[in-house]
């Protein structure tokens, strides 16, 4: 390459980065900016906005709503997923490939078409059976099903699961001992993958709790947003925080470099192929 | 040991699963469908005839400029973006960093992005006061951030990191001896990218521009947090039909809507998944 080129090329990379760089660190600095900011101008620096979220009562409800979603969601879609995997692989090697478009489907289905379909169903379990916020994680579980098949089934590969639980078996160790004490020790970072995708999903859903009417956190910050930008803002600022310090330990999970990386990869193909709207 | 019953019982594992999707999944798509074709006692087209009504229309209208608006942009300033990181070091912290960087901000979006650049370009934040006080007030012709071209913005910032995500395997495939041999062969950097590099990438960035365009045409939150007047897109109606005393008393009007906004999004992705087809042709 000739030097002409190449100093043509790193001016480009230079200029690009910071310009990007700009865009997209620009708003989260922005909103700690604004979250710490003081009424009226010139004033200091304050946390005042960020020690408000107590004082509203709704808004504490609706934190405490969404992080025992994500906790129901996170487990339950565990609890239906290991052992139908499991399974599959064991004795059902047929159904492997329905049971895989299957759980990928949601994620070509966008979050608002499946919430029309889900309100005449939430109706009538709300007038029927419960209507608690809680129910919602019966939907939640549809919505982070892709992520936690994806995690699972990179977890499940890199472990024989035949020989282990043969072994287990001949050994003579009953099917729920042979999840409980072989499998799922085994694929210990695959399930904290898949539970840690799943919370940080349901902590930033808005659009099925939106249209159902029940309030959590995501609703909570849009209506106090209209009233108080700062708190609003100060805790969209603390959920993203959450949200990341969930994601970064993600990336630290996982058993040997190898298999760590595989498991990357196909998040982010999980995440490129995603047109669902997600969170979004 | 396969014997008829035993197999019938190996079945039984994957009930739970089964049911569960048939449920919170199967059962929400078949209500929509059923419910957009239904009426009083009968099969009806009057739902979709609805849609004719001048809000839809242009919600639907206003949902395809958006999302054609933000797949082109996101997807042009997402290559100069891949470009940027894939002529640098394979290996580099960097590169790793960015691509990171890339699928944490591909998935953010929602509530805290609408939030994020309410404090960041919005009528109270930093910059506006600087640059108003400074003649360079771009909300001069009305707060813009809040309607269509407000999403136009916004949108980008999960658009642009989607785009590197799926157009940077494509642009990796790229081999520099095939920059060399064009060299060699006297061609300029011109001829290079209109004949070598851009008719192979073609296909893989078509179809990431209609990837970009299913993605912004599903996104709802955002738009929900950001617009407090109307429904100048699809989804927001949407909304409201679920919502709103009207659309309460017409079922089946967020059904066939839904069917709309479905049919788009899956002709799109057919698309793509040819696109992506010739893409893996010589992408090995």
């Amino acid at each position: 390459m000739s030097r002409s080129r190449r100093a043509k090329l790193r001016v480009f990379r230079v200029v690009t980065f910071v310009l990007f760089g700009v865009f997209f660190a620009g708003p989260i600095w922005f909103m700690f900016e604004f979250s710490t900011r003081g009424i009226g101008e010139n004033s200091p620096r304050t946390l005042d906005a960020w020690k408000a979220v107590a004082t509203y009562p709704d808004l504490v409800a609706g934190i405490v709503a969404s992080l025992e979603l994500a906790v129901i969601t996170s487990i339950g879609v565990l609890v239906v997923l290991v052992p139908t995997m499991v399974w599959v692989r064991l004795r059902l090697p047929r159904l492997r490939r329905v049971i895989e478009s299957i759980s990928l489907l949601p994620l070509t289905i966008p979050a608002i078409v499946l919430v029309v379909g889900f309100a005449p169903m939430y109706q009538w379990l709300g007038t029927n059976f419960s209507d608690s916020i809680l129910t919602l994680s019966l939907a939640y579980a549809i919505l982070v099903l892709p992520y936690a098949y994806r995690a699972l089934d990179a977890g499940l590969a890199a472990i024989d699961v035949k020989t282990l639980s043969e072994a287990a078996r001949s050994l003579g160790a009953s099917w729920p001992v042979v999840m409980w004490r072989v499998i799922v020790p085994n694929i210990s970072s695959a399930l904290l993958n898949a539970g840690l995708l799943s919370v940080a999903l349901v902590l930033g859903e808005y659009t099925i709790a939106n249209n159902l009417l029940y309030p959590n956190l995501q609703v909570e910050i849009v209506s106090l947003g209209r009233t108080n930008a700062g708190t609003s803002i100060a805790v969209a600022v603390a959920s993203l925080l959450f949200a990341f310090v969930l994601l970064v330990a993600l990336s630290f999970v996982g058993g040997q470099r190898g298999a760590r990386r595989r498991t990357r990869e196909r998040l982010v193909q999980t995440f490129g192929r995603d047109f669902s709207g997600g969170t979004r | 040991m396969v014997g008829g019953r035993r197999l019938s019982l190996t079945w039984v594992g994957a009930v739970p699963f089964l049911g569960y999707v048939a449920i919170f999944l199967f059962l929400p798509a078949a209500i929509i469908v059923a419910g957009a074709f239904a009426s009083e006692g009968g099969l009806t087209l009057s739902n979709f005839a609805n849609l004719s009504r001048p809000y839809i229309v242009s919600a639907i209208v206003g949902s395809v400029i958006l999302s054609a608006v933000t797949a082109v942009a996101g997807a042009v300033l997402g290559a100069l973006l891949t470009y940027a990181i894939a002529t640098g070091n394979p290996r580099s912290t960097f590169r790793r960093v960015v691509t990171s960087a890339c699928g944490v901000l591909a998935q953010f979006g929602g509530v805290t992005l609408a939030f994020a650049f309410i404090a960041f370009i919005g009528p109270a934040s930093a910059i506006y006061v600087y640059l108003s006080q400074h003649h360079l007030d771009y909300y001069a012709s009305g707060v813009w951030l809040f309607d269509l071209r407000g999403l136009e913005v916004v949108y980008l910032y999960f658009q642009i990191p989607l785009m590197v995500l799926i157009f940077l395997p494509a642009v990796d495939g790229i081999k520099p001896q095939w920059r060399e041999a064009t060299d060699s062969l006297g061609g300029s950097t011109w001829t290079y990218w209109r004949y070598v590099a851009g008719p192979l990438l073609a296909p893989a960035f078509l179809g990431s521009t209609l990837l970009l365009f299913a993605n912004s045409l599903s996104a709802y939150a955002t738009a929900a947090a950001l617009i407090n007047q109307g429904g100048p897109i699809l989804p927001l109606q949407i909304s409201n039909a679920i919502t709103s005393e009207v659309g309460l008393h017409e079922p089946g009007f967020a059904k066939a809507q839904a069917v709309v906004l479905i049919l788009i999004v899956a002709i799109v992705s057919v698309l793509y998944a040819v696109l992506q087809r010739r893409t893996a042709r010589w992408l090995q």
